[in-house]
């Protein structure tokens, strides 16, 4: 129980439904909040044009023709002689209308449409997903231009239509927020407690997809923005309207002699699409759009005592004379800055030896894998070791550089993943996988590596190599690929294995195939082995020794039978009492309840 | 694999059916106005009527509609009620041009948002940043106001390269490379960042993907795992990222192609459009519609053969 409630509030929220405003978003972000400004000025000057512009955008003076900027003209004049300044400042009212008319179509069409797609599905699904990847397929600008006759010779009519082609973007937007929205739980309680679809859509679907609309209608307004200016720049539109693709137009047909004529128009539009992008992006980055949670270790660190507990590993190390295979001493891994890094392993001890199979146990959090991984030198982006070592072979390999490692790993040091699906490259045949590390480790031919390939495929117990050998990972069973997984990971010999989890993914009569098969392996080739898990099954089955993990520490360090027979960590005990396998058959009601109550802490 | 295809092809078809019927139906549904538009303002209402019915423009718009189609079918798009040229001809002297370019520039915004992308996505930081601030830029510079900054930089401050026409491939290599790079330049600053950011975004769901662990884990190096394995599996958002890019350019060229007196697709369907010669902006819209479901049939294509899950679909 534990573990779902925290899965379920670590996971990223696509926006806090009605917590944070966005007015307070924005403002709190010094980008958006200068985006803003500059928007709202754009607007106010525009829309106050009458009061504030010097002159008409039409008034025309012969002698101030492509004229200098002066008292009179701060901006100097344009190809007819009009005032520069003033125009901008009219043509904003007319360029931002054309943009409005689109994005309150666009906006309009695209919810509703993508509302009734998202929340009743079917028909109304397929025939509005088809309408939007026709609309989306189309150049928007040569439909606009072979339209504009027929449309009047309007530009705020084509400015409609063109809402009409850009509706597939709020379409797309509403239509996956009302299908991941009308999946979740509350969804379902709302419907079951008897909530009217009208009232399920207003209270909990459009509180969800509110900002993601923001953010597409201010983009959609850029775009909206420069398509208008664009055909107005190609000479569509009423000449006698100032606007500031008309400005560009004229600007340009001077460009010979006037060549700084091309500035301020394309300033001012630059301007005001740059503060719409800014201001989504400050609302994506303060509520967290689709991209912005960035990726967070699985890790979660819990607060809690954890007494470290190494008592014993030093006097367990069998004194062989080489040392051990692999030897961790009070290892740190974390996560995030440098300065406070999210501490998930904190002071790990274990020793391997040659030929020797060692179990890491503990529950999801603990700080197993996160151990394992930093002993491949694989470490998530963002983790790193902090402190300790990590002696491979007699070699210190804690923050052995890049390429020092990769020439470890295959060959001397191997992994073998939890997951098996997802750890085959979907793209690439199996046989491809196995030959070309085996390539690379040992820069054998590729018939070689083929040949060797085969015979460990069977080796593994996969009844017809050749064909798994041609077969992409799609086209094979989950037991059957980590099989596959298994054979590269011992295909260049290596010394230590790494298995994660190796059959937690598997169905339980695999899961033996594959422990015996681990075995067999380890033993025809000597490796030792760190096998984590969180199946004490598994520990009984094939460990010698075991290191029993909680909260990045490691609570104790035992043999296999020793810790089975006399486990001397609290945790340990508690660990081993919740294990149902291999334990004798449940004794009755009243007596479980008694027994988990006291084998709680 | 050919069911794949034929699929593919038959849902093109009834696409380029759709778009053209409805194109159809828009702009021949305002056909008295288009006679007036040929005969000028002083024409007399009977002249006005004479022409319709010369046009063929007093019949019932299916049959018409329907004549036009069997005639397109057959290669034949009618007549320019202009110039008197066959649009087909129009089409085939014009198309080249805009083709050559929008093929330029999908080729250079391919390479360097590819470049960029993986790099940022591979290293972050700076970079990373850097395309942020640059794709904000691009995307609020209209491309048309880029192109005339270029002109004045590079044609008139500086003369360069020229600031206007064409010269055809088959003419000079040189010159037609000379004449387009202002042109391209002007087309693909706009999306090379947005398109970089999303290669980005490919490429990092790719390198977080487990099998990168584990092929790293059997000793292949992080290079030969991002070159082999990781460009691979992000090449089909990729390639949905470049045919998006495909039509925004072919918009884009329109503009662009006025800038520098470019005599391709744009300035045939600016001057249609401002003259009202519908017969040429139906076959423009023909042409563009087709080139769309072949840009989108190569995609898918493509995507098939570097994702094998997706011959089987």
């Amino acid at each position: 129980m534990t573990e779902a409630t925290t899965a379920l509030t670590n996971a990223p929220l696509p926006v806090a439904p009605g917590r944070v405003s966005i007015t307070r978003a924005v403002l709190r972000n010094p980008l958006g909040l200068s985006a803003l400004i500059i928007l709202t000025l754009i607007i106010l000057i525009s829309v106050v044009a009458p009061f504030f512009a010097p002159h008409s955008p039409t008034e025309v003076k012969i002698d101030k023709i492509l004229a200098m900027p002066s008292s009179d003209y701060p901006l100097g004049g344009d190809g007819a002689g009009r005032d520069v300044f003033s125009r901008l400042i009219w043509a904003g009212q007319n360029t931002l209308l054309g943009a409005l008319i689109a994005v309150s179509i666009s906006l309009v069409l695209g919810s509703v449409a993508g509302l009734v797609a998202g929340y009743f599905g079917k028909v109304f699904d397929t025939t509005f997903s088809w309408a939007a990847n026709i609309l989306m397929a189309l150049p928007a600008m040569i439909v606009l231009l072979a339209l504009y006759q027929t449309l009047g010779g309007s530009v705020y009519s084509t400015m409609a239509v063109f809402g009409v082609m850009l509706s597939p973007g709020f379409f797309r937007l509403v239509r996956n927020q009302v299908i991941a929205v009308k999946n979740e739980l509350y969804v379902d309680a709302a419907r079951v407690s008897g909530l009217s679809d009208a009232r399920i859509i207003s209270r909990h679907i459009l509180r969800v997809v509110r900002s993601p609309i923001i953010i597409q209608t201010a983009i959609i307004g850029g775009i909206a923005i420069i398509i208008q200016s664009g055909l107005e720049f190609l000479g569509l539109g009423d000449p006698a309207t100032p606007t500031w693709g008309g400005m560009l137009q004229d600007a340009f047909s001077n460009i010979y002699i006037n060549p700084a004529g091309i500035l301020w128009p394309g300033l001012i539009i630059a301007a005001t699409v740059a503060s719409l992008v800014l201001l989504g992006n400050a609302i994506r980055d303060e509520l967290g759009g689709p991209r912005a949670s960035a990726a967070r270790p699985r890790a979660k660190p819990r607060h809690g005592h954890a007494h470290a507990r190494t008592q014993g590993t030093e006097a367990l190390n069998p004194g062989s004379g080489n040392g051990p295979l692999l030897r961790v001493r009070d290892l740190h891994v974390g996560y995030g800055s440098i300065e406070n890094p999210l501490t998930v392993v904190r002071g790990v001890s274990f020793d391997v030896t040659a030929g020797e199979i060692v179990g890491i146990v503990g529950e999801s959090g603990s700080g197993k894998t996160q151990t394992a991984f930093s002993i491949l030198g694989l470490l998530p982006r963002g983790g790193r070791v902090l402190s300790g070592s990590i002696k491979f072979r007699g070699r210190d390999i804690t923050f052995a550089p890049g390429n020092e490692m990769q020439k470890i790993r295959g060959r001397d040091l191997s992994y073998i993943p939890q997951e098996p699906m997802s750890n085959l490259d979907p793209s690439f045949t199996i046989g491809h996988q196995l030959v070309e590390p085996m390539q690379a480790v040992f820069k054998i031919s590729k018939a070689e590596a083929r040949k060797r390939s085969l015979v460990l495929l069977a080796r593994v117990g996969i009844a017809d190599p050749e064909r798994t050998f041609r077969s992409y990972p799609h086209e094979i069973s989950g037991g059957m690929a980590q099989r596959v997984l298994i054979a590269g990971a011992v295909s260049c010999g290596p010394k230590l294995l790494i298995a994660d989890e190796p059959t937690t993914a598997l169905d339980v009569t695999v899961q033996a195939e594959v422990l015996d098969l681990l075995r067999d392996l380890q033993r025809e080739m000597g490796m030792g082995i760190v096998l984590v898990t969180h199946n004490f099954g598994v520990v009984a089955d094939l460990c010698d020794r075991v290191v029993v993990m909680q909260n990045g520490r490691v609570v104790e360090t035992n043999d296999a039978e020793t810790l089975f027979s006399a486990p001397s960590d609290p945790y340990t005990q508690a660990l081993l009492a919740a294990t149902l396998d291999d334990s004798p058959p449940r004794p009755p009601l009243a007596v479980t309840a008694a027994g988990t109550s006291k084998g709680k802490l | 694999m050919l069911n794949f295809l034929a699929r593919r092809l038959l849902s093109g078809v009834v696409l380029i059916l759709v778009i053209t019927t409805i194109t159809y139906a828009l702009i021949y549904s305002n056909a008295g106005n288009a006679a007036r538009n040929i005969l000028g303002e002083s024409a007399t209402a009977a002249d006005v009527a004479a022409k319709a019915k010369d046009l063929g423009l007093d019949r019932p718009l299916h049959e018409q509609y329907l004549d036009w189609l069997s005639n397109a079918i057959h290669g034949d798009l009618g007549v320019s009620w202009f110039t008197n040229e066959p649009v087909s001809n129009l089409l085939a002297n014009r198309l080249p041009v805009t083709l050559s370019i929008v093929i330029f520039a999908v080729l250079v915004t391919a390479l360097v948002s590819t470049v960029l992308g993986v790099t940022a996505a591979v290293r972050r930081g700076w970079l990373d940043r850097l395309l942020q601030v640059v794709s904000v830029i691009g995307f609020s510079l209209p491309n048309f106001w880029v192109a005339l900054v270029l002109v004045v930089l590079f044609a008139v401050a500086v003369p360069i390269f020229p600031a206007t026409g064409y010269v055809p491939v088959t003419e000079s290599l040189s010159g037609w490379f000379l004449a387009l790079i202002l042109p391209v330049t002007a087309l693909v600053l706009g999306g090379i960042a947005s398109a970089a950011q999303q290669i980005r975004g490919a490429v990092i769901d790719v390198l977080e993907m487990d099998y990168v662990r584990t092929l790293r884990a059997r000793g292949l190096s992080s290079t030969s795992v991002l070159l082999k394995h990781v460009l691979r599996n992000a090449a089909p958002p990729a390639l949905t990222v470049l045919s998006l890019q495909f039509i925004a350019l072919l918009g884009g060229a329109v503009v662009i192609e006025r800038v520098f007196a470019i005599p391709g697709m744009g300035t045939l369907t600016i001057n249609s459009s401002l003259q009202g010669d519908v017969p040429a902006l139906m076959g423009v819209v023909v042409a563009l519609v087709i080139l769309v479901v072949i840009v989108n049939l190569v995609i898918d294509l493509a995507n098939g053969w570097i994702n094998p899950k997706a011959r089987l679909q």
